[in-house]
């Protein structure tokens, strides 16, 4: 049904996509797994028309298509559904189905109609859903299904989900695979993207592999009889296997040679309602922790507690010994926690304003003459110090930090923690959408902020990274830490992998 | 492309200059606006002023040297007393003889002659300015008259107009300093046009009833209009609670503190009033009579020259330039306005923020209330309808996004000029109010597109360069 003849497409510095060619028939559901930044995202983008690659060809039903949008995509029946809702909360269920153009009879609502194919459309997937019910009153399970109907409604012939379970509970998620099962059976064909692999194995008749923009490996569990659902067992080893690979000999910098000292932050039961559950750990002077885990683990929620940006449910924090207050980030930093954040845009920096400016948000006080007066000699000198040190490259301290790329973008933002004195320094995804050399730059940095004494908890998606730079590192898997790995660099990552998809784990925990 | 590289000198200037414009559009807009007034305004003008009559005075003593006698002529108001002392000093120090002065009508000037004539005394010429020297019984005297020439200027361009324009929006100058600090924090303040109205009525009724009335002292009077500000303060300090610790959007809770406001304005004015004149008085709002003449003085006073409000009002924006580029509340409203979750993760004290910019904007309407309420002698509970409008469309001309984040004190001061001076051009032009609405509609409109257009002029300026 849908063939992709080595497809590639890259942005600048990233080459996305690497010649892959792939392809999923009517009644077939192919799995497509790959670790976070494998291509996943920008190969559904194209597939969805969002996005159009620079090479290669998209055969869709037999004809070559160049798909112009998302809505030329959905006229030739491809359906997305993300992650996040499409719902409008505050209509009905029914209302919702029926949203998009093209339902109504001369822009009159054809309610009768409407009612009897919402029954339809809701009967097939046996969901037990007042049609009438508003969605904001539905639960999220309820709501992901609702999702697919809808996508049903379009009788698409192909159906991509991207990560549909994130925010349900285990059983809701059962009830979407059997969903999903039963739309491949009526003859349509289904990508399921997911980062647990219990679910594809749950759900793909075919399993793919990408890294880093390739595809490495694919799967196909129809026995020799072909289809159905009398589907092979999955190895999950031979999958994560795959999905780590060989080493990209990443570079890091050498460990400095200083001591690791004595404890000097101490996380107890930290939790915050599902999503963080009993989190417990400590960091001592001179540390590298690392963080490791798939998206949605919660680890970016510990380090946003522990710097409070968001409220906890229970737990505390001690700093050498001190119980700390975690209402609020101001606090925080004023006891020299800080927090490097994974959206550096959205929550590091202010956009509009200079790097100076960014730079010196946090530590105006610092800069004061009496009454809040800023001194603006200080501040600059202090600005040019660190730039010099970071070697951040802008034309003046008053350019825009928007125009900036990534990876000065972050050492300005390390250069504001560091200027503050952190004691402890929170980096989540630090190396996020910058470049090689960049990178390489930033890891040095890491390295001599613990070479100093302070502690280091470093939170990062790529298993390589955090090995690579971590001096011990902690796994986790749904909301809890499942895993200690005391010597990361002589560590097996498919070991670590294993246990962040939660494999091994009682049933009770995992989802399938 | 990296900038300037292959380019020729001409390509540099050109892209410098167009970079320039482009960054402080509204003052070439400011400055085409003053050229487009200065144009339709251009008459021929007759000065009375000191300068004029010092040059009347050197004309006549070239003339007649110091033997001449002098006839010195003028209407009787203050800028006409001025022009004729000027003559009478230059005359004087020459040695020049006055034979007698006029201030008043063609009649007194017969008059004068007349007298004049009847006491034997000699007449050699007559000094005054041009609207005089038309009168017959000038022109009829005999003897020459010399008036200072006169030229061609624009009317706009006068230091009087220039003066009167700017004073008269001068309140809506300093509300819109306190909206410009609101804005930057993405938010909005309807409620300046009525606790503008309420300071001046709370101030009003203050000094007539607690501190004094007619006898109040100065220090009362400093008194009751600190109270009127302290009001609006307080109703700016109530909005900015309702919109941190509630969540409510700052429309919704300046909207609600605008009615409530003026309604409060309204039922201070006619309590006074029946007070006054005795609980049988109609319930209609009249503005509150300030007794104290020392009230009218930060209104209607001047300081070398220049009008109190004025000399307010360049005071005010001195000082919040400064407190927006460099103290750290400055800085601070600017992250907040430009990425709150940044800021907040930065250790800003958002909400404390927020309180303090509200509050800041409810005193600055509060001060242009007392300027109003100084202005009129009195406190009007109508003061300052509609100026929320105005005032927004001070800040957002002056280049401020509503957005959040983007603006300057600076620009502030320049939109609310543009709009004095467009409403000042359309005036001189005699231009009609309801016209005035829809050319005022439409410069909003302007202005608020090109804020939208920016990113893509910046790209297209790029591009094509």
């Amino acid at each position: 049904m849908l063939e992709l003849h080595r497809i590639s497409k890259s942005y600048p510095g990233v080459d996305a996509l690497r010649g892959v060619s792939l392809a999923v028939g009517a009644r077939e559901v192919l799995g497509l797994v790959g670790e976070n930044g494998a291509g996943k995202s920008t190969l559904i983008r194209i597939v969805s028309g969002a996005e159009r690659p620079d090479g290669g060809r998209l055969e869709f039903e037999g004809e070559t298509a160049a798909l112009a949008s998302p809505a030329d995509a959905r006229e030739r029946g491809i359906a997305v559904i993300h992650q996040e809702l499409s719902l409008v909360p505050q209509l009905s269920v029914r209302e919702n189905l029926f949203l998009g153009a093209g339902w109504s009879r001369r822009g009159i609502v054809r309610r009768r109609w409407e009612e009897g194919e919402a029954r339809r459309l809701l009967g097939l997937l046996e969901l037990d859903i007042d049609p009438d019910a508003r969605c904001s009153e539905l639960s999220l399970g309820a709501r992901q299904a609702v999702e697919i109907a809808k996508a049903l409604a379009l009788e698409p012939r192909l159906l991509i989900l991207d990560e549909p379970t994130a925010a349900l509970s285990p059983r809701e998620a059962r009830a979407l695979l059997r969903q999903v099962r039963g739309v491949a059976r009526r003859g349509a064909a289904a990508i399921y993207i997911s980062h647990r692999l219990e679910e594809i194995e749950a759900v793909a008749d075919r399993v793919a592999v990408l890294r880093d923009g390739e595809l490495v490996h694919s799967i196909d569990r129809r026995g020799p009889a072909g289809a159905g659902d009398g589907r092979l067992p999955l190895d999950r080893d031979e999958l994560i296997e795959a999905m780590v690979g060989r080493s990209l000999s990443m570079e890091f910098p050498p460990r400095l040679p200083e001591a690791i000292g004595e404890t000097r932050l101490e996380v107890r039961g930290l939790s915050a309602g599902r999503r963080v559950r009993d989190v417990s750990f400590d960091i001592r002077r001179g540390e590298v922790l690392g963080l490791a885990g798939l998206v949605g683990a919660g680890r970016t929620d510990v380090a946003r507690m522990i710097s409070g940006a968001m409220a906890s449910d229970g737990g505390e924090v001690r700093l050498d010994g001190r119980r700390l207050d975690l209402r609020s980030s101001r606090r925080a930093i004023r006891s020299g926690i800080c927090l490097l954040p994974e959206d550096r845009r959205g929550q590091g920096l202010v956009l509009s304003r200079s790097a100076r400016d960014n730079f010196a948000l946090p530590n105006l006080d610092r800069f004061r003459r009496l009454r809040g007066v800023v001194d603006r000699r200080r501040e600059g000198r202090a600005f040019s110090r660190w730039r010099e040190q970071l070697d951040i490259r802008v034309s003046s301290p008053r350019q825009r930090v928007a125009t900036l790329s990534g990876g000065n973008q972050q050492k300005v933002v390390i250069a504001r923690w560091l200027e503050r004195g952190a004691k402890v320094v929170l980096c989540d995804e630090p190396t996020r959408g910058i470049d090689v050399g960049a990178r390489y730059e930033i890891y040095e940095w890491i390295r001599r902020i613990a070479s100093e004494g302070r502690s280091v908890l470093l939170i990062s998606s790529e298993l390589e990274e955090v090995l690579g730079m971590s001096d011990r590192v902690l796994v986790m898997h749904d909301g809890r830490i499942r895993g200690e790995i005391p010597d990361p660099a002589r560590a097996d990552p498919a070991g670590v992998l294993r246990i962040a998809a939660g494999i091994g784990l009682s049933e009770e925990s995992s989802v399938a | 492309m990296p900038e300037g590289v292959g380019e020729s000198a001409a390509g540099r200037w050109r892209r410098k200059l167009l970079d320039l414009l482009g960054r402080n559009l509204s003052v070439v807009v400011l400055a085409l606006l003053c050229l487009i007034s200065s144009v339709a305004t251009w008459r021929e003008q007759n000065p009375i002023t000191s300068r004029s009559g010092g040059a009347v005075a050197r004309q006549v003593l070239e003339a007649c040297q110091t033997t001449c006698s002098v006839l010195v002529v003028a209407r009787d108001t203050e800028a006409d007393r001025v022009f004729a002392q000027a003559i009478e000093q230059g005359l004087d120090s020459a040695g020049a003889r006055i034979a007698g002065r006029v201030f008043g009508q063609p009649r007194d000037v017969r008059l004068e002659v007349e007298r004049i004539a009847a006491a034997g005394g000699s007449l050699d010429a007559i000094a005054t300015h041009r609207i005089a020297s038309e009168w017959g019984p000038v022109r009829t005297a005999g003897v020459p008259v010399f008036s200072p020439g006169s030229y061609h200027w624009p009317t706009f361009l006068t230091a009087r107009n220039l003066l009167n324009v700017v004073n008269q929006n001068a309140d809506i100058a300093i509300i819109a300093l306190g909206m410009t600090l609101v804005i930057l924090t993405a938010g909005i303040d309807l409620s300046v046009g009525s606790l503008l109205a309420l300071a001046g009525v709370i101030a009003a009724v203050a000094a007539q009833e607690w501190f004094g009335g007619a006898a109040a002292s100065p220090v009362g009077l400093l008194a009751a209009m600190l109270l009127g500000v302290g009001a609006a303060a307080l109703g700016g300090l109530l909005s900015g609670t309702m919109v941190t610790a509630f969540r409510v959007p700052p429309f919704v809770a300046t909207l609600g503190l605008m009615m409530l406001a003026r309604g409060l304005a309204l039922i201070l004015a006619v309590g006074h009033q029946r007070r006054l004149v005795g609980g049988g008085a109609e319930g209609t709002p009249e503005a509150v009579r300030v007794d104290a003449a020392a009230f009218a003085w930060l209104g209607n006073g001047a300081v070398l020259g220049v009008p109190n409000p004025i000399v307010l009002m360049l005071v005010l924006f001195v000082a919040a330039h400064l407190l927006m580029t460099r103290t750290m509340f400055g800085r601070y409203v600017y992250a907040v306005g430009g990425n709150v979750e940044a800021a907040r993760l930065s250790g800003v004290p958002v909400t404390a923020v927020l309180l303090a910019v509200y509050c800041l904007c409810g005193a600055f309407a509060g001060l242009a209330g007392i300027v109003d309420a100084s202005r009129f002698e009195g406190g009007r509970p109508n003061a300052g309808e509609l100026y929320e409008l105005q005032v927004i469309a001070a800040v957002v001309v002056g280049g401020a996004s509503l957005a959040g984040g983007r603006g300057r004190i600076a620009g502030t001061l320049i939109g609310a000029m543009i709009i004095a001076v467009i409403q000042n051009g359309l005036n001189i032009a005699g231009v009609a109010s309801y016209e005035q609405k829809v050319v005022f509609g439409a410069l909003i409109l302007a202005a608020v597109l090109l804020d939208r257009l920016q990113p893509r002029l910046r790209r297209f300026r790029r591009k094509s360069l």
